[in-house]
């Protein structure tokens, strides 16, 4: 392999029903970085079927070129004609770099891409950076359950390749009436030699926990103990505007349900508060909810390791604290006179 | 039908510790059990297997130990267990484990041939989700990952029919088989085990085979030599410089929470806007 035929960065733009997925522009954000620093393109990667009124977004996020393919197979992802796509893109233009989200679409292509072309993938990572000198991507993630992070890098194949977890990138801004260069590319599949088939996409109807958008989020661990003690949490939530967050033992307990749960087998957050109450700050708790803006944690125990991420502690009980925070916060924000706060 | 039932052993990663001077696992802090994600999957080929007749066939790749992991299947209900095992395998990253499962599945379809493979959704070590689409890119058949349920298997015209989990709800998917699926936890609870499938996995001695058992292989794509990607630096996650303790009685920590928040008060003035 000649590494040196390989220049660029490259990031897969997920679309679900013509919708751009956030991750693909935090991705634009973080292959910005990658690109300005190793002085190359940053090229986006977009397929799917009547899908030009996408391309314009990307370049407002940055991208300076993006290769799409508009074809009517690749309407639904499946990882038969991702693969294939991705593929021969990569075979023809060679990149250097080539990110994906770590969505199920995006590690099921990514995984499949790697195998393909034959070359080193690193999965769920959180944190990117370059070696400029050797250009070398040094792509790191947590493993171990989150016990330890370990960087991973590809030396001697191209593509270096990576899924990169959603919400862990901020979304650049976007630069209206940015332009780039479109480079349309074709596939030659025909449905009928195709093996798989998406009969059917189902949503989940019943109302969901969107923990991933919320700006206050207000979770409850163990320390709260009950049903009761969740409820007082709910209606701190409640006159925040707040999504109810929880940990995984309040989970299993079957306190609420699962769509609460913050860390690395819930949902990874980024509001602008978190407030941890009664939580011990477990590192598979930590992961998920590190990077809010601003995280106030309430433990009784001084030595609570969620103090170690949060920006403000209070040792306190709960059961004392927080009726106290729901009563002042319902006098601030929701006064008789206006309804609206004026404090 | 004939079901592959692909399995790791895996370090409990729930009370593992980490080395804090060399920032390796201390292996020997955590017993090593089945991945619980494949126990789903094996689980999965015996309820399959109970519908549709055939055998269930698990394959490890790991040192010797990871005959226990095999044991266990076996215990659930799987057939046979093969481990692919010798030091040219190890420190394998994702691209050569799937090289070497797919030359032992080779191997094992020379004798019988293969309906299904299946796999978990990842391994909870190493985390990456990647083997089981390698191997389907290897074995050139359609990998469904993310399996949360089967919903038909027709035998007779080699179609399965699976629902595939998304974020916001699921796929039906339809593939013609042979394919490879990787499970989620949903997909089925591990029943208990009879008694006789105990007695028959206590004394079960797994089948081993070393790279020279194995048909064709290219020395140069195993273990640490086939590896794109190699493992750098490991540290421990950060630690912030930690909180900024509010002091005083609740009432004054109370207020002087309401007093910082109030500071972001666009946030709940925009809340409200929308409420009225
Ligand atoms: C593979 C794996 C994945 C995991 N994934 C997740 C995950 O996604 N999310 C997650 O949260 N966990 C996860 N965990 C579990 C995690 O390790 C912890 O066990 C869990 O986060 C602990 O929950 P907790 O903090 O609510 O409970 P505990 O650890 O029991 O902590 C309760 C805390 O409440 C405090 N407290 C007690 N009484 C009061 C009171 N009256 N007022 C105020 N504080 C009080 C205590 O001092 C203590 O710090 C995972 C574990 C593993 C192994
Ligand atoms: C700290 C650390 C980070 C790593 N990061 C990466 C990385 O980013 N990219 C990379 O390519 N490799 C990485 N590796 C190497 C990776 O852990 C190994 O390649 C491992 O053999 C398979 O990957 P996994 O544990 O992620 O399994 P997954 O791909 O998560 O496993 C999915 C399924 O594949 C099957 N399977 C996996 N391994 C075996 C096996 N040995 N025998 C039988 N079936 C199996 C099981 O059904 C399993 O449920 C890393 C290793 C370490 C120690």
């Amino acid at each position: 392999m000649n590494k040196e035929e390989y220049r660029g960065v490259w990031v897969f733009i997920e679309q679900r029903e013509g919708n751009l997925v956030d991750v693909g522009l935090e991705l634009l954000g973080a292959g910005r970085d990658l690109a300005d620093k190793l002085e190359v393109e940053l090229c986006g990667v977009l397929l799917g079927s009547n899908i030009d009124q996408l391309t314009q977004p990307l370049f407002e996020y940055g991208a300076d070129k993006v290769y799409v393919i508009d074809n009517p197979v690749l309407e639904q992802y499946r990882t038969e004609t991702y693969m294939k796509a991705v593929g021969d893109l990569v075979r023809k233009y060679k990149p250097e770099i080539f990110l994906y989200g770590a969505t199920a679409n995006g590690k099921d292509l990514a995984s499949a891409v790697a195998t393909e072309v034959m070359t080193g993938l690193t999965a769920d990572t959180t944190l990117l950076d370059v070696n400029v000198e050797k250009r070398l991507f040094e792509a790191s993630r947590p493993a171990f359950g989150g016990n330890i992070m370990a960087t991973i890098l590809c030396k001697k194949h191209r593509p270096q390749m990576a899924t990169v977890r959603p919400k862990v990138i901020k979304k650049p801004d976007r630069q209206e009436g940015r332009t780039g260069e479109v480079v349309q590319e074709s596939i030659d599949l025909q449905e009928d030699d195709l093996r798989t088939k998406v009969i059917e996409i189902v949503k989940d109807t019943q109302k969901k926990v969107n923990l991933e958008e919320a700006d206050i989020i207000v979770s409850a661990g163990k320390g709260i103990k009950d049903e009761k003690g969740f409820k007082m949490v709910e209606d701190l939530a409640n006159v925040l505007n707040a999504t109810v967050g929880a940990s995984r033992d309040v989970v299993e307990a079957g306190i609420c349900s699962h769509d609460h749960q913050v860390g690395q087998t819930g949902a990874t957050v980024t509001p602008k508060i978190y407030f941890a109450i009664g939580i011990s700050g477990a590192v598979q708790h930590t992961v998920g909810m590190a990077n809010s803006e601003l995280i106030f944690a309430i433990n009784t125990d001084p030595n609570a390791a969620i103090f170690d991420v949060a920006h403000y502690g209070i040792v306190a009980d709960a059961f004392e604290i927080v009726p106290l925070l729901t009563r002042e916060f319902q006098k601030a924000l929701h006064s008789t006179e206006g309804g609206v706060a004026h404090v | 039908m004939n079901i592959l039932v692909c399995i790791k052993q895996v370090p409990d990663t729930k009370i593992i510790k980490i080395n804090p001077k060399t920032n390796t696992l201390d292996r020997a802090s955590a017993p090593a059990i089945l991945n619980p994600y494949d126990a789903h999957a094996v689980e999965e080929a015996v309820r399959l297997r109970e519908i549709h007749g055939g055998k269930v066939t698990v394959l490890s790749m790991g040192p010797p130990q990871a005959r226990e992991a095999i044991k266990k299947c076996v215990q659930i209900g799987a057939d046979q267990g093969y481990l692919i095992s010798d030091r040219r395998f190890a420190g394998a990253d994702t691209l050569a484990t799937s090289y070497a499962l797919y030359k032992a599945i080779q191997k094992l379809m020379k004798e019988d041939g293969v309906d299904l493979v299946l796999c978990g959704k990842h391994a909870i070590d190493g985390d990456t989700g990647q083997t089981g689409p390698g191997i389907a890119r290897r074995m050139d058949i359609p990998p469904l990952t993310n399996v949360i349920s089967v919903e038909e298997v027709d035998l007779k015209n080699k179609q399965i029919k699976v629902h595939r989990k998304i974020e916001n709800g699921y796929e039906r998917i339809q593939s013609t088989l042979p394919c490879l699926l990787t499970v989620e936890k949903e997909i089925n609870e591990v029943a208990y085990s009879p008694l006789p499938n105990m007695i028959r996995a206590a004394r079960y001695n797994p089948i081993v085979w070393t790279v020279d058992d194995l048909d064709d292989v290219d020395i140069k794509q195993l273990g640490l030599k086939g590896s794109p990607t190699i493992v750098g630096k490991m540290w421990p996650p950060e630690k912030s410089k930690g909180a900024e303790m509010l002091e005083g009685d609740v009432k004054a920590q109370g207020e002087k929470i309401v007093s910082i928040l109030l500071e972001q008060r666009e946030l709940f003035e925009m809340k409200e806007g929308v409420n009225e």
